[in-house]
């Protein structure tokens, strides 16, 4: 059905965080699948630095590297709740932001209707209502 | 790298208090219109811990978690009372993104385990309280800081972090509730022994607190209560959370 409404219909469609994640074509998580929706895959963060702590726990910026509908409102300065082990890597013509923390890493990815997020706009005071509004008004 | 600033909310049951060295001290008030306030103020997250529940083996107040959850646009983490995986399920399908267990992490090491597995490490953390004994050593307590285990703070805390927590909420006791300023030294020798963030808790009575528990104590992030609860020390209870203060200082201090 997901595949139905998502990829014939074409409806908008917003995976958030894990959903998110779920979109590439796999993750070093786990031993499934992604649904391969959005070239991209997921790796665990790994650091030598002691100082960048895992998960990432934090505010943290995103940087839109191509406009888009669901960043409306949101090019100037934005702020959003990550809680994450796993991040994704996409082919540049998907990425919608970028973030750093330790690595750059895609905070946002978009093709045509599919839209995926890795931090949490329910959660993100005044800046993810604004994301959620736009996706709402899709 | 931005510093979380999280008030920490302690509930005896369904009223919100406020502690001194893990004695209640203080009635607040009420817990939704704190909430409200500090959504209003946009806080980073907020913390609940429900300080009576494991000592009068009771669970988490649902209902009144649940109107908590509906006014918040931050990340939510309840603490008290959670011993198995079904409360804890419980909580996440209410709106909380994180648990936070203490005793039952410590009579039942596997929970940690289960529940990371479950919800993933980000969803659990593992709140350690620390109280220094008559030779001046740390030790771990649980039961509200009733009881004495034998667990060594730092090992614990490996322990934890092996076992799948996310984050450590590092508590000292005899300085919560007393405006001298965090545990420097606890707080640097657990956030150095682990590579999951450490969320400082007890003693904040002044930015000059947070600067130096950050600076010198590595802390990923600082839990504060009588700082965000009253006008002063001594004061009465006036809510607040000075962001802008706070950032401008983590700022300065970046750049120094």
């Amino acid at each position: 059905i997901l595949e139905e409404k998502a990829l014939n219909e074409k409806i908008p469609f917003l995976g958030i965080c894990l959903g998110m994640q779920l979109l590439s074509r796999g993750s070093e998580e786990g031993k499934c699948d992604g649904l391969g929706w959005i070239d991209a895959f997921t790796y665990k963060f790994s650091f030598n630095d002691q100082k960048l702590k895992v998960p990432h726990m934090n505010w943290n910026e995103i940087r839109s590297v191509r406009t888009s509908p669901l960043l409306n409102g949101l090019e100037e300065e934005a702020f959003f709740y990550f809680s994450h082990s796993y991040f994704v890597q996409a082919r540049q013509e998907e990425v919608l932001s970028i973030t750093h923390y330790g690595v750059p890493f895609a905070s946002a990815v978009c093709r045509e209707n599919l839209y995926g997020v890795q931090f949490h706009p329910e959660k993100s005071h005044k800046y993810g209502m604004q994301l959620l509004k736009n996706f709402a008004t899709l | 790298m931005r510093i979380r600033i999280i008030p920490c909310l302690q509930l005896a049951g369904s009223r919100l208090v406020k502690t001194r060295q893990f004695k209640i001290h203080q009635y607040i008030g009420d817990p939704v219109n704190t909430v409200k306030i500090f959504n209003e103020l946009e806080a980073d997250e907020l913390c609940f811990l429900d300080i009576t529940a494991t000592t009068e083996k009771r669970t988490p107040e649902l209902k009144l978690l649940r109107q908590i959850a509906d006014e918040c646009f931050m990340p939510l983490s309840y603490g008290g009372g959670i011993s198995d995986f079904e409360t804890a399920r419980k909580l996440f399908s209410i709106g909380f993104e994180k648990i936070v267990i203490n005793t039952a992490a410590i009579k039942n090491p596997g929970l940690i385990r289960k529940l990371a597995e479950h919800y993933g490490s980000q969803a659990v953390v593992v709140s350690i309280d620390i109280k220094k004994n008559l030779l001046g050593r740390y030790e771990v307590r649980t039961e509200n800081g009733r009881e004495k285990v034998n667990q060594q703070p730092v090992a614990w805390a490996q322990k934890a972090e092996q076992l799948g927590a996310g984050e450590i909420l590092l508590t000292s006791i005899d300085k919560e509730g007393t405006w001298s300023g965090y545990d420097i030294t606890l707080t640097k020798k657990i956030a150095e022994s682990v590579g999951i963030p450490v969320i400082a808790n007890g003693g904040a009575g002044s930015v000059q607190d947070i600067i130096e528990v950050i600076q010198k104590g590595s802390a990923s992030a600082v839990a504060l209560s009588s700082m965000l609860l009253f006008q002063k020390k001594g004061m009465g209870v006036l809510i607040n959370y000075p962001l802008a203060v706070i950032r401008k200082a983590l700022t300065e201090m970046c750049q120094q």
